[in-house]
């Protein structure tokens, strides 16, 4: 407030200003010992006063901090474990929820399925499809190999159908057309099955039925091209960003999300440059923004909100910076610990940090680190 | 009698004070062509802040940090060209301002307010109709999400739904988290926009600000077409800032114009008065020579 002219019309900026306004304050200029205590000749004027405030009703409410804790609490209803169906753009629809979002394409052709969620979703999952689109499930894509990606794909695939005739049905049967397709990065397919004799880690009903192990993968489907993009070493080393060309949306798997630092699983092949090579992409490739830097290209994240390149730009901006200082550390010879009791995320750690849970900021950080330590 | 006397004169006084303390409780009408004045906060808002000056700011550790990476080039980045003010910062900004009202043509009330800013024409829709804000899961824009609601004489807006923005152009920045209480009241021919930002990552107190226009009927708001160009030869990719402890600019503000180096830093104690008091123990570093200012 520096600089304020006091004038009738910035009155209320002055009684309200932060800089000058602090109800506790204004009380205690009154106190005496601890008690209230006017001038005697305050008769008249506290009578004056205290019409005047009641006369100006509203003034009196323009400093209430409390009013906006009830607007942050408003509008949460994706905190639960409920699907809900956001329409985007063209033939895509976004299911949030609580345990990661979906995305659905649908069309004259049947439906797409970007990620199948939490097992325990699979039912609901299904249902909301269903308020969408009463055509076949014909695909299911899996952006990584996590339960939040392919946890749903044993119930929700049996519940489609592959469209299969001439050589195929003719070599293996009628079968051939039962369960939708899941298309997936082969190493998907590695981290879900196991050799013969072995325990899977993932029922056989839930692994990919179509792997590929280029760069890229094409389909044609609801009348739009739709490009299935490998980023080879970021969140594992299968994920893929899935594009929907006509439409103008992309969907990122584990890439990118509004709600957390990104999961690096080193163990599976992840690394903190593929991550930024996949935002690069996202960024500088895909997204094309409207006018004022907003809509175009949409961007349905692993989990939280529907985005545009903006948020995109904010995501990869802190994740570069985070990759920045701890490189910087790490050229500079500091050991892990020294790393993290130099707080390099500090900056970011109010809106994506977290002490609890599966991906802690510790982890991220240190995921970073061993990442970068790795190429030196 | 003496005590007659003081309740006749008291009755009187409390007549007269309603006769002229009752505000009309008629809506006043924001609608029309309004031009900015800047005399409120203008070193930041003209020249542009200092890099480095937090004063005023409730901001906390974070936020700090934040702003001291932060590199002005960062704003050269093609992808960063044509971003708008958001709607809680726009007024501020070279801001010819324009609010018309969106009437329903069937039952003819009031859905909306919208305002149109000159730099970066951000447009904002005030609804007034009732509805409710989106879910978390709806997606977040520069101009955020607003309702309004008559409070006496004064038009009281919500927003949420807000991307990233910025509380001060020097790094300072403001989550997507934040809410923000826009109060618009008009006195004849001054129109005087109150911002009140809570944010619950950046800030450790609400911050207020006033922003005041006056009527200008006559005027034209030109169009603001942006196209980003190539002002650098830089790899995409990189991001511009300035790594912890090596930004060498933050004590050119403190030192040229005499303020304690850790009073610039900000935080909700330098909002108040008593602040003062503070300051006279804190030390000041040498003004630089050829480093001029009359602020």
């Amino acid at each position: 407030m520096r600089g304020l002219i006091v004038s009738p019309v910035n009155v209320v900026a002055l009684r309200c200003g932060s800089a000058h306004f602090s109800p506790k304050r204004s009380v205690e200029r009154f106190m005496v010992k601890g008690r209230l205590a006017f001038p005697k000749s305050a008769g008249v004027i506290f009578v004056l006063v205290v019409t005047f405030v009641l006369g100006t009703a509203g003034l009196g409410k323009l400093c209430n901090a409390q009013e906006n804790q009830n607007i942050a609490q408003r509008g949460r209803d994706n905190d639960d474990a409920e699907i809900h169906v956001l329409p985007v753009q063209g033939n895509v629809y976004m299911l949030a929820s609580a345990g990661g979002n979906i995305t659905v394409q649908a069309g004259k052709e049947g439906i797409l399925l970007v990620d199948t969620g939490l097992s325990p979703m699979s039912d609901k999952v299904f249902a909301a499809i269903r308020t969408i689109s009463d055509k076949p499930l014909r695909y299911i894509i899996n952006t990584s190999a996590d339960p939040s990606s392919t946890g749903g794909n044993e119930s929700i695939a049996k519940r489609g159908s592959t469209i299969a005739g001439g050589n195929v049905v003719g070599t293996i049967g009628a079968s051939a057309g039962e369960g939708a397709t899941v298309i997936a990065f082969q190493t998907i397919l590695d981290r879900m099955s196991a050799p013969t004799g072995k325990r899977p880690p993932a029922p056989e009903g839930a692994w990919p039925t179509d792997t590929f192990t280029t760069n890229e993968k094409n389909l044609f489907f609801n009348g739009e091209a739709i490009q299935i993009l490998h980023q080879p070493a970021a969140h594992t080393d299968g994920d893929s960003l899935v594009f929907f060309r006509r439409s103008d949306v992309v969907s990122t798997g584990e890439i990118f999300s509004t709600t957390g630092y990104p999961v690096i699983d080193l163990e599976k092949g992840g690394g903190i440059q593929g991550i930024i090579d996949a935002l690069n992409r996202l960024v500088y490739q895909i997204t094309i923004p409207a006018d004022k830097e907003e809509g175009g290209t949409y961007v349905i994240p692993s989990h939280g909100r529907l985005c545009d390149q903006a948020d995109v730009i904010y995501y990869q901006e802190m994740v570069i910076i985070v990759r920045d200082r701890i490189q910087d550390m790490v050229k500079k010879g500091m050991t892990l610990e020294q790393v993290k009791a130099a707080h390099p995320t500090r900056d970011y750690d109010p809106r994506y940090g977290t002490n609890t849970g599966p991906w802690t900021t510790d982890m991220f950080v240190e995921a970073v680190y061993r990442s970068l330590r790795a190429k030196h | 009698m003496g005590n007659v006397n003081r309740y006749k004169y008291l009755g009187f006084s409390f007549l007269l004070t309603m006769l002229l303390g009752v505000p009309a409780f008629g809506q006043m009408d924001p609608t029309g062509e309004w031009e900015n004045r800047f005399h409120e906060d203008e070193p930041e808002r003209i020249p542009g802040p200092e890099i480095g000056d937090y004063l005023g700011l409730p901001i906390n550790d974070a936020a700090r940090m934040r702003a001291d990476s932060w590199a002005a080039t960062l704003l050269e980045l093609p992808e960063n060209q044509c971003r708008p003010h958001p709607s809680d910062y726009a007024w501020r900004g070279p801001a010819l301002l324009r609010i018309w009202k969106e009437i329903d043509r069937d039952t003819q009330k009031l859905v909306a307010y919208h305002t149109h800013i000159s730099w970066q024409a951000p447009e904002q829709t005030i609804y007034m109709d009732g509805r409710p804000h989106p879910p978390d899961y709806a997606p977040h824009t520069w101009q955020g999400f607003s309702t309004g609601k008559w409070e006496g004489d004064i038009l009281t807006v919500t927003t949420d739904h807000f991307k990233e923005g910025w509380i001060r152009r020097n790094g300072v920045p403001r989550s997507d988290k934040a809410t923000v209480t826009t109060r618009i009241l008009r006195h004849g021919n001054y129109l005087t926009v109150v911002i009140l930002v809570y944010d619950p990552v950046y800030l450790t107190e609400p911050f207020v600000r006033s922003t005041d226009f006056v009527y200008a009927p006559q005027q034209e708001i030109a169009p603001y077409p942006c196209e980003a160009v190539d002002e650098t030869d830089r790899p995409q990719g990189v991001v511009p800032h300035h790594l912890p402890g090596m930004n060498t600019f933050l004590n050119e503000f403190p030192a040229a114009y005499g303020i304690p180096p850790e009073a610039a830093r900000g935080g909700a104690d330098t909002m108040y008065p008593e602040y003062k008091l503070k300051l006279k123990n804190m030390k000041t570093l040498l003004r630089p020579e050829g480093r001029h200012t009359d602020r």
